[in-house]
């Protein structure tokens, strides 16, 4: 067991220093870089946020879909693979509610202002 | 610096320029960089722009047309009256500043967001999409037997190359993976007419005034198909940049683009169009793919690039949009 603070702490942290105190004194092509960097670390505090909860939902949503056990990685790649393969498809009972939810959770870490997503969070799955 | 080199080379093409002023690197790849530069002239400055491969670099990758055939479209649209920049000279051995060309700066905006929210554009906004139309229509008529050699690919051998783009990446999307049997059973076959075709046609590639369309920009994936794809790329939603609603670049309607194409004296085809907008979308999220190994395998180690590795599910949201749409 790692010490604490932990490390969603530690990024947030780090994230809310150069937004407030740094961003201030930066200007032009090294503020846009700034508002990169501040970018990737809230998303990293959000993956560190959700990652487990969203993986083991995924994960169990895979294992009735597949029939098997596994990794996320690998029960990814086999689910590619069948869909490759044409053995799975949008007709497949449970398929399409799975990737939505699968699609939701990525975006919610990764770009939660998409207009898409933000249309699709108001929508009644 | 590059200045020295410039002045050098407009004093040989450019009458009466006596020099270069301004030189701004503006974009740019190790393989291609875009600089900005006025040119000193006794009638006043005159803006322009280069666009070149540095010395060193010959090769382009395979699927771009390369600077000279850039060049050539570019002076061929603008002939034919596709808002194009004028191209003042295409570089020679002599210019010491490797290959590629000079064109006249068009003063305007790239910058979606810019252009999607700013009160200057609020005029230009509704007419874009219809405008957009006549402008695809102009570029598809360009005359065949006048054009450069560019490469040209059927619809089947496009989604191949795809695939063969996405399994190199060793990156299972189950997403992707649908999109890719969804194209595969909808492959619309042969065009019937093969033409000029953009490749990039989109927001972020036009510079846009208070007068809607000034100028179309990088050429550099021009080749020759079906001209209905670029019609579904300026449709896909990353160029949408949040108006969601508004399918041609956040502007306006698919029926407005159509109307605008048709006007103009060509036919669409809808259902093709739609097709490529499915193939356009898997296409964006496949580049972010490479930037994403660009990234993690170098040279170009930066945050951006990074993110852009990060923004593949945004297409994979819109994928099942257009292929899984959920009840309202």
């Amino acid at each position: 067991m790692q010490d604490e603070p932990t490390p969603i702490e530690l990024t947030k942290a780090v994230a809310d220093f150069l937004r407030s105190d740094i961003t201030p004194l930066i200007s032009g092509h090294q503020a846009f870089k700034l508002r990169v960097a501040i970018n990737i670390l809230d998303l990293v505090t959000r993956q560190l946020t959700q990652e487990a909860g969203s993986d083991a939902k995924e994960v169990e949503r895979l294992r009735a879909l597949l029939g098997m056990d596994g990794s996320v990685t690998e029960l990814n790649r086999a689910l590619a693979e069948r869909i490759a393969k044409g053995e799975v498809d949008l007709a497949t009972p449970g398929l399409a509610e799975h990737l939505w939810a699968t699609t939701m959770d990525k975006l919610a870490v990764d770009q939660p202002n998409y207009a898409s997503y933000k249309r699709e969070l108001g929508r009644n799955p | 610096m590059i200045e020295a080199e410039l002045s050098r080379s407009v004093a040989r093409w450019c009458k009466g320029a006596t020099g270069v002023t301004g030189a701004a690197k503006l974009s740019g790849g190790a393989s291609q960089e875009t600089w900005r530069f006025d040119i000193t002239h006794p009638d006043g400055p005159i803006g322009a722009i280069l666009r070149r491969s540095p010395k060193g670099y010959g090769a382009a990758p395979t699927r771009a047309a390369g600077l000279a055939a850039e060049a050539q479209l570019m002076q061929l649209a603008y002939e034919a009256g596709v808002p194009s920049p004028r191209v003042m000279h295409v570089l020679t051995p002599d210019d010491d500043l490797g290959t590629g060309f000079i064109m006249q700066r068009v003063e305007g905006e790239t910058i979606a967001r810019k252009i999607l929210r700013d009160d200057e554009f609020a005029a230009a906004r509704p007419l874009l999409a219809r405008q957009i139309g006549g402008v695809l229509a102009g570029l598809h008529r360009l005359p065949r037997d006048k054009l450069p050699e560019l490469r040209s690919r059927g619809v089947t051998q496009e989604i191949s190359e795809f695939e063969r783009d996405y399994r190199s990446l060793k990156w299972p999307k189950p997403v992707f993976e649908l999109a890719l049997r969804w194209l595969r059973d909808h492959d619309p076959g042969p065009s019937v007419e093969t033409t000029l075709v953009h490749g990039d046609f989109r927001n972020g590639n036009l510079i846009i005034g208070s007068d809607g369309v000034r100028a179309v920009l990088d050429w550099e994936l021009a080749h020759l198909g079906d001209p209905m794809e670029d019609l579904g790329w300026v449709c896909v939603n990353s160029w949408r940049f949040g108006e969601i609603d508004k399918p041609v670049g956040g502007f306006g309607s698919r029926e407005e683009l159509f109307a605008g194409y048709e006007a103009a004296g060509r036919k669409v085809d809808p259902a093709r169009v739609k097709f490529w907008e499915v193939m356009g979308t898997l296409r964006w999220g496949i580049m972010c793919g490479g930037m994403m190994q660009r990234f993690r395998e170098g040279p170009d180690h930066s945050m951006e690039r990074a993110m852009i590795g990060r923004r593949a599910s945004e297409t994979e949201i819109d994928l099942l949009r257009l292929l899984a749409p959920r009840g309202s």
